[in-house]
């Protein structure tokens, strides 16, 4: 990750660069993306006949390949695109496009600070990911469901481990899916299994799994829970305890199991994306309590306010929740600890805390124009397109990027440039 | 005929049928009764005056010179009348028989409903059956096999992570050498819609992704397409009974679609993933309504050329008949937006009859035909109907805009030796539009 304290948190406005500069020579310039300190515009710019490179800030790599696609800055700053050049696939890191090519990469994926990079890779009809450049050296028939964990020092994946006839259905539901943690499959077979996912410490693995065509449950490293449910989702570990929570659906009723327990018991209509606080106290969902209407519960209480739809619960470290309830997808509101801010937007992304908790901020969109909003005040400014914001470390100051008639502006700001 | 004269074998049904106990039949059937079926069924089981109204409605009845065994009402007394009157104590061959008739002799058409005086909804009680059989593991092989895909893949067909965006990259390519500067775009956060196909579309019929993208370019579209699973909108495991794999499918579309936040799902031509996305899937996850709107082709097809943004330059000769996919049209209530787009881009138009809410199924819907070639007959045979209005239009061509349409009346149009050639609106639009961009 880059160092937050030592970016430009000097209250002002800088235009970073014109995203239509790269455009001489180009026959076209794709979607811009920003690098997270503000300090970089870049776009896939099409430079000939299938011939594609990445532009940043006006000047383009020197590298030039027959495709690009899915071009993201990781935490620490780094530019990244998956490239394809003589029918080979890679991944380039700032114009240096990693040794080893695959018949095709996918799904590029960052540590949590930036520093490992992998991305999902098929070599001769056998998947696996790759990281940093090298990829697994046990390759599977299949796998999905990815996931690399905070620290990059492990990844993981649903895989394939016996082969399937043509609608062989005595073999897969005898099971023939596990999860490969890098590399190397759990002995355990299942008929389904699904969303691995790392520990704080990027040690253990859970995952959610199908014993059989009706029996829904966990495994944490290959050992599965003894309780069944009729369906569960993803588990996830909580970064101070360790312990294993997974919504399990239990008679029709979705609840919290922690450690093959029921700890917030089978109530309620939904319950999904289970969040913590880094010290482990607080477990917030969104959950229905009642069929069409969601909301957050933190610690198994539900708000009260409700809404149709409820998405992108975001957890600040002191234990405040925010998330986004929509009406189907239509007049956005931000709800910050059960208390509905007044804005309604045409599109929201998810609240951003800064580090105490005491403030958040959120991108919007109303009439095509994008914004920043924090503390339910607005940002005077709107944008053609803009990106979610950063707080300074001391929460003091909010970093805005956003892009006007071509134009890509660094803003930093003091709470006092959003208007009610 | 009842069904003990018309059983057809299937590996699904008899590797289920074999492996269970009355004990087991009776348990299940209980269990699924008290805890996932409530007063609608009860009401329906209550008020059926088995007047046989509903005969004449279905499409299996008509073809089969009005065997009472394929009326909505007869296949329900075969199945769930028979299993409530025995509380569930049958043997597995009368499993095995529910299985053949809810998986192979109903489409889940609901046009039965309409002609039902009380409104009995014989597609849900036949859903209830299927619940069951899934249940009870009888399932018929191949939409077996399609469900397990959709548990393993989040796509009916087995098509793998990298297969889904390769293909789109090749159908990219492709259509740069008529548009040199179309783009289908990957992954891009805060388009204006996400474009979900069926996996069909990326395995053996690419041709309509070229379409479709020749279609938005054309357009000035703002779309993307997801890079990741849940980039397909069809759900074989809401035909198969399995609502826990169904939810699943429908949970990775929506949540796919809020995180690339794009204002709403524009979908192909499909009629059942419609109804996966529209009404059942959404609703066994908790959502009153789509979380996110929920567009079928025809209607967005309506929309580009309402707006003029997309022109045509000249009609397909017609006339054309139309076939309305009963899951957007009675389901939806497309009927007149389908005749406004096809009026728009066809040189006339010869109905159906009867159409509109009321036309005959295709027979390939409710799953039908994902159930395989051992019931590929059953398909023929049980819609002479609709092949009868088909060669009563006497015109040439029709136009389906739905997957499985195509499939139960290519079909048809084979057996019957109609000679007709089935279109979908892409085709026509794509074929006979003003293309700008184009070299
Ligand atoms: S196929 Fe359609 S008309 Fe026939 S019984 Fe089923 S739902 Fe009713
Ligand atoms: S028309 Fe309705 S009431 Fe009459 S037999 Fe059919 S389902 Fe029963």
């Amino acid at each position: 990750m880059q160092n937050k304290a030592s970016w430009d948190w000097e209250p002002g406005s800088r235009v970073i660069a014109d995203t239509r500069d790269c455009s001489g020579g180009a026959e076209w310039i794709e979607e811009p993306y920003v690098s997270p300190d503000g300090e970089r515009v870049a776009a896939v710019a099409c430079v000939g006949e299938a011939q594609f490179t990445l532009c940043a800030n006006g000047q383009p790599w020197e590298n030039v390949f027959d495709k690009i696609w899915y071009p993201r800055f990781s935490p620490d700053g780094r530019l990244t695109a998956i490239v394809q050049s003589d029918g080979e696939w890679t991944l380039a890191v700032d114009d240096a496009p990693w040794e080893q090519t695959f018949a095709y990469l996918w799904g590029t994926r960052f540590s949590r600070d930036g520093s490992i990079i992998a991305a999902s890779i098929q070599q001769d009809g056998e998947y696996g990911l790759a990281v940093d450049g090298e990829p697994w050296e046990g390759l599977f028939e299949n796998a999905t469901d990815f996931a690399l964990s905070d620290d990059g020092s492990a990844g993981a994946a649903s895989v394939q481990v016996k082969s399937l006839g043509q609608a062989d259905i005595a073999t897969f539901q005898q099971g023939v899916y596990s999860i490969a943690v890098n590399g190397e499959a759990w002995d355990a077979v299942f008929v389904n299994a699904w969303n691995p996912s790392f520990d704080a410490a990027g040690k253990r693995v859970a995952a959610a799994l199908r014993h059989s065509l009706y029996e829904y449950g966990v495994a944490v490293d290959g050992v599965p829970w003894k309780s069944r449910f009729g369906s569960v989702w993803e588990p996830v570990f909580n970064p101070a305890t360790g312990e294993v929570n997974a919504p399990g659906r239990v008679q029709g009723k979705w609840g919290l199991a922690v450690d093959d327990q029921m700890a917030w018991p089978a109530r309620y209509a939904q319950l999904w994306h289970v969040a913590f606080t880094p010290d482990g106290k607080t477990t917030a969902a969104i959950v229905a309590p009642e069929f069409g209407s969601f909301t957050v519960a933190v610690n198994d209480r539900p708000w009260e306010a409700t809404f149709p739809v409820v998405t992108d619960l975001a957890l600040a470290k002191n234990g405040r929740a925010a998330c986004l309830g929509s009406d189907c997808n239509k007049n956005f509101a931000i709800c910050v600890d059960g208390r509905t801010w007044s804005g309604r937007y045409d599109m929201a992304w998810t609240p951003v805390f800064s580090d105490d908790g005491a403030n958040v901020a959120v991108l919007v969109e109303k009439q095509g124009k994008r914004t920043v909003v924090l503390n339910d005040k607005v940002y005077r400014e709107w944008f053609d397109t803009a990106f979610p914001p950063v707080f300074s470390p001391d929460g003091g100051k909010v970093l805005i990027r956003g892009i006007s008639g071509g134009k890509f502006m660094r803003i930093v700001v003091t709470p006092d440039a959003f208007h009610a | 005929m009842g069904i003990e004269q018309r059983r057809i074998d299937d590996a699904g049904l008899a590797r289920g049928m074999a492996a269970l106990t009355p004990e087991k039949i009776a348990k299940t059937f209980q269990a699924l009764i008290a805890g996932e079926c409530g007063a609608r069924l009860r009401t329906y089981v209550e008020t059926c005056m088995r007047c046989g109204m509903c005969g004449p409605a279905c499409h299996y009845f008509l073809s089969h010179d009005g065997d009472p065994s394929y009326a909505p009402v007869g296949k329900v007394s075969e199945t769930m009348w028979k299993l409530l009157k025995a509380d569930g104590k049958v043997d597995p061959r009368v499993i095995g028989d529910c299985a053949q008739i809810a998986y192979t002799e109903c489409n889940l058409c609901r046009r039965c409903m309409h002609y039902c005086p009380l409104g009995i909804d014989t597609a849900y009680i036949i859903s209830v059956v299927r619940r069951l059989c899934h249940k009870l593991g009888v399932t018929p092989m191949y939409i077996q096999d399609t469900a397990h895909s959709h548990s393993a893949t989040l796509n009916q067909m087995w098509v793998k992570d990298d297969e889904w965006t390769d293909s789109l990259q090749w159908q990219e390519d492709e259509a740069r050498s008529e548009f040199p500067d179309l783009r289908i775009p990957l992954e891009m956060e805060g388009a204006d819609f996400m474009y979900s196909v069926i996996a069909p579309e990326p395995k053996f019929r690419t041709q309509l992704i070229y379409q479709a993208a020749a279609i938005f370019h054309t357009a000035g579209c703002n779309w993307t397409m997801p890079g990741t699973p849940g980039w397909d909108n069809s759900n074989m495991a809401m035909f198969s009974g399995d609502a826990e794999i169904m939810g699943r499918v429908e949970r990775y579309h929506f949540e796919t679609a809020q995180r690339l936040r794009v204002k709403r799902i524009v979908m192909g031509e499909c009629g059942h993933a419609f109804r996966a996305v529209y009404d059942v899937g959404n609703r066994w996850l908790g959502w009153k309504m789509h979380p996110v709107p929920v567009v079928h082709s025809i209607e967005f097809f309506w929309e580009l050329l309402d707006q003029g943004k997309i022109r045509m330059a000249s009609k397909y000769p017609g006339p054309v008949t139309i076939h309305d996919p009963c899951n957007v049209i009675r389901g939806r209530g497309l009927m007149d937006k389908l005749r406004e787009v096809v009026n728009h881009i066809c040189d006339g138009v010869v109905e159906m009859s009867p159409n509109r809410e009321h036309n005959l199924c295709c027979c390939a819907g409710g799953g039908v035909i994902n159930c395989g070639p051992p019931f590929k007959n059953v398909r023929i045979v049980g819609n002479k109907a609709k092949a009868d209005q088909l060669k009563a239009t006497g015109v040439q061509t029709c136009i389906a805009p739905c997957h499985n349409c195509h499939g139960g009346l290519e079909d048809i149009i084979h057996h019957y030796k109609l000679g007709m050639k089935l279109k979908f609106l892409g085709d026509i639009i794509y074929e006979h539009m003003e293309k700008p961009g184009a070299v």
